[in-house]
């Protein structure tokens, strides 16, 4: 049958099917098993209305079981059993996992996993709420969001497409046609060399430090004096102040190396093949996209701060920098986790841009497509069920932390 | 303090811009591309495109033993390199390979021994010589010419409408739009009854169940894979599109749930109890009253949900596509296309358009519906 066809008839009996379930099992409880009847019709409309609610629910309950639910036990019973012939499985408790963790590959994707953990989330939050703030107040802002926004509606493997064509590279003496290598061709070492390659990184670099030891100094500061709130929330602070310290020194160093690194100039460069740093040129692909979405968000939240707090800061002399960073960021805290956190699971998922650019070689391989790679390729579904358990596993402090605040908000 | 405040104005003006350019410059450039031949892309990147387009051509003189006219006791051969074609400006020639611009046009260059060829501005030359200079096979004139830019439709023509191209887009579209309209839909309709019974029935468990809900939110899809194709082959589906319809519903059912729910709870309380004092059933305020109100939260998940649908990979590598290769989508041929026409950009860059040019439609034209999406399903 034309897949087509078959496409549309699937609507009209998905369509229809679910329009006619809901209404025919609805008048199946009213008139045939709960009938309001001469003498028990009050007990009878009572009983219906207590079942109707599982009609309304049924279809559904049972799609997020069956394909949400269920999934995540059976993965972790597979994660425990090996496959033997015949369709049967034994059981062999954490086997798989001790394999899987004595593969170098998997210590990469994890390794990777968590680079990407840090650097996408943290980048996407930051330019978005750079952008949600710079556009604010100007006339042509919501042009400029829509055009950030766009890359949304990009598929990952059009955006991989995409970006290849920027790090493309042909032999140093044909024209470059990646944007990348045409620009890097541009230095030979001379001063615009020093002052794009060494001198604006390093300030890149040392800035970013800044911001973030003046984060952790905000951070802290109430602790000194003495208002931290309760032990959790100090411990918080604390915790999240050495996570910014930490980074900061990252930098810092980064800034180091970057004055003393020796530069291969004139010399076209195949970016996704250089290790360690390949890593970041497939991050920007996720960051270009995910850019949009945050700055959707936190340009959202921006504009539900409450006028009145930020005038008092401006009428009490608080420079833009001292508006923003204490009245407005700490405002609008719960929207950046929010918006953090969603990132996060964003890139614990990443497959498909790893998938189609490198396909995890030049020690660029995430957790997603190593356990892709053991599912379907190596048809291990023991190692690769495992896999996506340590996914899982990254993802239940998040699930655990949204459900919390479900219900906190439910009450 | 005015003039500090219009310099500020000024930075973030520019900044903006910056911003925006570099977000946009990759997309351009991939559009860009679609609209160039193979031979334009190789030759210069793409950012000159729209500038005139300078390169070296290589062209043989008529070959002497038919065309070289005896001039006192040397011979000359006379011609006209753009003969039947169209005339280039010529920026500079050479008649080695190892100095191709090294004249002018008009200039006269000795090649050793007497021997001189003249290209004219006009693309004639005069090559003249003794009997043994002007002998064999025609001399070889590099010259360096500009031509206006140039973009040409043939790459969507060959991808799509060229019925011998065996990579061509066409069917993956239709499969892509295959797959995606029913997985749309189908959601919708029963997210929307669960969403209704969630937000405005009592029964116990139903804080509970929304819970639940905002749990399978974050279950990475990466855990379904292997249970749910054991579970289709085991019933009997197998690969094919009544399997990943299956699998976007189940997907996409928490997020729709979530979404619905949240919109429906904050719809006015009067209007349904009203309805409800007026002897309507639940069935009835559902249909008349709840569903239309929902409109704007049924058009955001239902922007993401065809995103989303239209834009994977990893669920129909999984659950539709099997051996045959006859139900590819899109984003798996552009994969295809990736790891066999690697560097041929015209053929990627176009197969990539394609499959983006439909969400970018409708994403402008519906994009207050997904902004008003993204902020009910995060920020809540």
């Amino acid at each position: 049958m034309n897949p087509a066809l078959q496409g549309l008839i699937t609507i009209i009996v998905g369509v229809g099917g679910c329009v006619g379930y809901f209404y025919l099992s609805n008048i199946v409880l009213d008139r045939f098993i709960f009938p309001p009847k001469a003498g028990d019709a009050g007990r009878n409309i009572r009983r219906a209305e207590a079942v109707r609610p599982w009609l309304f629910l049924f279809p559904a309950m049972f799609a997020l079981g069956l394909y949400l639910a269920y999934p995540v036990f059976e993965t972790l019973r597979l994660s425990l059993s090996n496959r033997l012939p015949g369709g049967r499985s034994e059981f062999v408790g954490f086997e798989n996992y001790a394999q899987m963790f004595g593969e170098p590959k998997f210590g990469e994707a994890l390794r990777n996993n968590m680079l990407w953990l840090v650097v996408v989330p943290a980048a996407s939050t930051a330019i978005g709420l750079l952008v949600a703030q710079l556009t604010d107040r100007i006339r042509w802002g919501t042009v400029a969001k829509s055009l950030i926004f766009m890359p949304m509606a990009i598929s990952f493997v059009g955006a991989a497409v995409i970006f290849k064509l920027i790090y493309e590279a042909r032999a140093a003496d044909a024209p470059q046609i990646g944007i990348l290598n045409a620009v890097w061709l541009q230095f030979e070492g001379g001063i615009g060399s020093f002052l794009f390659l060494r001198l604006l990184p390093i300030i890149l670099f040392l800035g970013f430090a800044a911001i973030l030891a003046y984060v952790a100094w905000i951070l802290v500061r109430p602790i000194l004096r003495g208002d931290g709130g309760g032990a959790g929330a100090v411990i918080g602070r604390l915790f999240a102040a050495l996570v910014m310290v930490w980074l900061g020194a990252e930098a810092v160093l980064q800034a180091l190396d970057v004055a003393t690194f020796e530069f291969d100039y004139g010399q076209p460069q195949t970016w996704l093949t250089i290790p360690f740093w390949n890593n970041f040129f497939l991050m920007i692909v996720l960051i270009w996209i995910q850019t949009g979405f945050a700055m959707v968000i936190l340009s959202a939240a921006l504009r539900g701060i409450p006028e009145e707090t930020v005038e008092a800061a401006i009428v009490d002399g608080a420079n833009p920098f001292q508006v923003f960073f204490q009245i407005k960021i700490p405002q609008i805290m719960g929207t950046i986790v929010v918006v953090w956190t969603t990132i996060t699971i964003t890139v614990l998922k990443v497959f498909d841009i790893v998938f189609a650019m490198t396909n995890g070689q030049w020690e660029t391989q995430v957790l997603a497509n190593y356990m892709y790679d053991k599912l379907f390729r190596a048809n291990d579904w023991g190692i690769g069920s495992a896999a996506a358990m340590i996914i899982m596993l990254l993802v239940t402090p998040i699930l655990v932390w949204n459900v919390y605040n479900a219900r906190k908000e439910m009450r | 303090m005015a003039g500090q405040k219009s310099t500020l104005t000024w930075a973030v003006h520019i900044s903006v811009a910056f911003l925006v350019l570099l977000w946009v410059f990759p997309t351009v450039g991939l559009l860009v591309s679609s609209f160039r031949t193979g031979d334009q892309i190789g030759t210069s990147g793409w950012w000159a495109a729209l500038l005139p387009q300078e390169q070296v051509v290589q062209f043989r003189t008529l070959d002497p033993d038919d065309a070289r006219v005896p001039v006192g006791d040397l011979f000359v051969v006379e011609g006209d390199i753009f003969e039947g074609g169209e005339p280039l400006d010529i920026a500079a020639y050479g008649t080695s390979s190892r100095a191709v611009g090294a004249f002018e046009p008009g200039e006269v260059s000795e090649m050793g021994e007497g021997e001189t060829l003249v290209l004219n501005p006009d693309g004639s030359y005069v090559w003249t010589g003794t009997d043994d200079q002007i002998s064999g096979r025609g001399q070889r004139i590099f010259a360096t010419v500009t031509s206006p830019p140039e973009f040409t439709t043939a790459n969507y023509e060959f991808m799509l409408l060229d019925e011998r191209n065996s990579e061509g887009m066409t069917r993956a579209f239709f499969n892509t739009l295959t797959v995606v309209i029913p997985a749309t839909i189908i959601p919708i309709l029963i997210a929307a009854f669960a969403a209704y019974a969630l937000a405005w029935m009592d029964f116990p468990g139903r804080a509970l169940l929304v819970a639940a809900v905002v749990a399978l939110l974050v279950v990475p899809l990466q855990l379904a894979l292997i249970p749910l194709l054991k579970l289709h082959n085991e019933i009997g589906i197998g690969k094919g599109y009544l399997g990943v319809w299956l699998a976007h519903t189940g997907f996409g059912m928490p997020l729709a749930i979530y979404l619905l729910r949240n919109y429906m709870v904050g719809l006015p309380r009067d209007i349904i109890e009203n309805a409800k004092v007026d002897g309507a059933t639940d069935f009835q305020i559902f249909t008349k009253i709840i569903l239309p109100l929902s409109f704007p939260a049924l058009a955001s998940f239902a922007i993401f949900q065809f995103l989303w649908t239209w834009n994977d990979l990893l669920v129909a590598l999984v659950f539709l596509i099997d051996s045959s290769g006859q139900t590819t989508v899109m984003t798996r041929q552009i994969v295809e296309l990736l790891g066999t026409r690697g560097g041929d950009w015209e053929i990627l860059a176009t197969a990539a358009f394609i499959s983006i040019v439909v969400p970018l439609v409708v994403f402008f034209a519906m994009q207050r519906y997904l902004v008003r999406g993204i902020l009910a399903g995060s920020v809540k």
